[in-house]
């Protein structure tokens, strides 16, 4: 029936989908496509600028340079992925400005991970490992998305990814050589985020509501809980490599599926750590709405004076 | 300590205090791109600070490294100027505060360049790049915010009006310079003042704003006595190595 319905535009819209071709910023497209696009580009922009709060929290007390240096690196990264995204994002017909309004007002998501805190020195290479790990699982699968703008926004992070995730892994490596206070630290770092990394990649399939037609529509390429099963095959052998133990009793390798059978996860804790309950909800809206706030004078300033050049100019 | 020791310190800690300050805003800029400026210039100031206490580290001799340096000092032995030190305040602050010192980097390390010290004049080569275009980042807002709004001139005006007493120290100089220039390893810093006083003057006039008329002159810094700003920095910079004492992180 869908099919017979379909415009002639929709038909080619699906054929290119289907051929891999890949949407274009002026290329024709379902308003829905348009609407699952934003929503999910958006979100993952504002996941990277809210990213940036937790790990910025330890840029001032990072243990050397060299460690001062490179966290600096990371979350000056962020901010650059989180630009052209929201570029990615505009091609869409969406503003900056407006997705800006909706991340302070509440209304947009971002990653749930970054509602809880980072405690330790330890928790920055827990984040690197675990949160850029699990993230790196979904971008790579996204350098493949049928929205051309977004593929290619993906390739090129993906590339810094993963030197996050390196850095963080290598941090952890560093503690658990260390002393004891320090493979405790690291230990604690690794109970207190290892289920909220998984969280990250959402609802399990059967009760994800956007799943399916992201799916059709080659916007997302694996399901959450596909992710979520490479993302623990990947991450077990790292974790006993160092000896940081999984907090987690039911794990164990199953050979008939080739991967890692796991414990349930809290999903009543996810869902009130996305509808605004985490524990750092209300800091990290609240830090961008400062930051939003002070910098409006700024943000004046710089096109009154713009507006003042061109006026110069144009006489 | 010897003269080129602190010297080479006198450098270093203005890097790594700007530095430091910088990263406090990590997250928190007026608009993502400032976000990412701000956060390439606190990155370039660590990197500059590091190859200047790895030298001081082998000019010091006493088997300390770069970290230990940087991190285990008291208060009294910082030696960077007051005006690195001031709070980011708003945007204006940030702005004016960074300004000034970029000015006055720009110059240094161009002299630098000449220093008989090869190891300095290789890190003024390296820095100057990045400094001509913090310089250029800085002198660019502060005209924007100067010519801006009302509130954006006169937001930078006092800010500009707050950081001038801490503008001449810059050019502090003592008998730990007076020996190195005459080995032509330091930089006579008061054959800087004129161009100094002209590159801003320039600038200033561009932004519409003015310097006040109030002379006074704040120092100590480069004799480790600081403002009462610098012990809380130093409280988080040296947070790790404080409580965890001998650890490789």
């Amino acid at each position: 029936m869908k099919e017979i319905n379909m415009t002639a535009l929709e038909q080619l819209f699906q054929a290119k989908i289907e051929k891999d071709i890949k949407i274009e910023p002026k290329d024709w497209m379902p308003e829905a496509y348009r609407k699952t696009l934003i929503r999910q580009i958006s979100q993952h922009a504002h996941s990277e600028i809210i990213g940036m709060l937790p790990e910025g929290n330890w840029i001032t007390r990072a243990p050397n340079l060299r460690r001062k240096a490179v966290l600096l690196a990371k979350v000056q990264d962020e901010a650059g992925h989180g630009q052209y995204l929201y570029s990615a994002m505009e091609t869409l017909g969406e503003s900056r400005d407006k997705s800006m309004a909706d991340l302070i007002s509440g209304k947009a998501k971002y990653s749930s991970i970054f509602n809880y805190p980072t405690l330790s020195w330890a928790d920055i290479g827990a984040v690197g490992w675990l949160v850029d790990g699990a993230a790196i699982m979904n971008q790579v699968a996204l350098c493949r998305t049928s929205y051309g703008p977004y593929a290619r926004a993906m390739v090129r992070i993906c590339k810094e990814e993963s030197f996050h995730q390196r850095q963080g892994f290598e941090i952890m490596c560093t503690l658990m050589k260390g002393s004891k206070e320090q493979r405790e630290m690291a230990q604690d770092a690794m109970n207190r985020f290892w289920w909220p990394s998984l969280m990250m990649f959402g609802p399990s399939d059967a009760d994800s509501t956007h799943s399916q037609q992201s799916i059709d529509w080659k916007v997302k390429r694996y399901t959450n809980d596909e992710l979520r099963q490479s993302f623990i095959n990947a991450s077990v052998p790292q974790a006993e490599l160092i000896g940081l133990t999984i907090p987690d009793k039911d794990l164990k390798w199953n050979e008939a599926k080739g991967g890692y059978d796991f414990g349930p996860i809290d999903w009543e804790e996810f869902r009130q750590v996305i509808s605004g309950n985490g524990p750092c909800n209300a800091e990290r809206i609240a830090a961008r709405k400062q930051a939003d706030d002070n910098g409006q004078w700024v943000r004046e300033a710089a096109s009154a004076f713009a507006e003042k050049r061109s006026a110069k100019k144009a006489s | 300590m010897n003269s080129l020791y602190k010297y080479i310190l006198r450098i270093a800690d203005d890097s790594l205090i700007l530095g430091q300050r910088l990263s406090e805003l990590c997250g928190h800029g007026p608009i993502i791109e400032e976000d990412i400026a701000l956060t390439n210039i606190a990155l370039d100031l660590i990197g500059q600070a590091t190859s200047l206490y790895e030298y001081a580290a082998i000019v010091g001799g006493e088997g300390k490294t770069a970290d230990d340096i940087a991190f285990l000092r008291f208060e009294r032995e910082y030696v960077n100027v007051l005006l690195v030190e001031q709070p980011n305040g708003d945007f204006g602050m940030t702005i004016a505060r960074q300004w000034f010192f970029d000015s006055f980097r720009v110059l240094f390390y161009d002299a630098m360049l000449e220093s008989t010290d090869q190891q300095l004049a290789a890190i003024a080569e390296k820095s100057l790049k990045e400094t001509k275009y913090h310089w250029k980042h800085s002198s660019e807002w502060l005209v924007r915010l100067g010519d801006g709004t009302d509130e954006s001139h006169d937001r930078v005006q006092t800010a500009i009006n707050y950081l001038h007493r801490y503008v001449d120290e810059l050019f502090f100089m003592d008998e730990v310079d007076t020996a190195l220039i005459t080995e032509g390893i330091a930089v006579d810093l008061a054959s800087l003042k004129v161009a100094f006083d002209a590159k801003t003057s320039e600038v200033m006039e561009m932004a519409t704003l003015s310097f006040p008329t109030n002379n006074w002159k704040q120092v100590g810094g480069r004799v480790g006595k600081h403002t009462e700003h610098l012990g809380h920095i130093l409280s988080e910079l040296q947070y790790m190595q404080r409580a965890y004492p001998n650890m490789e992180w």
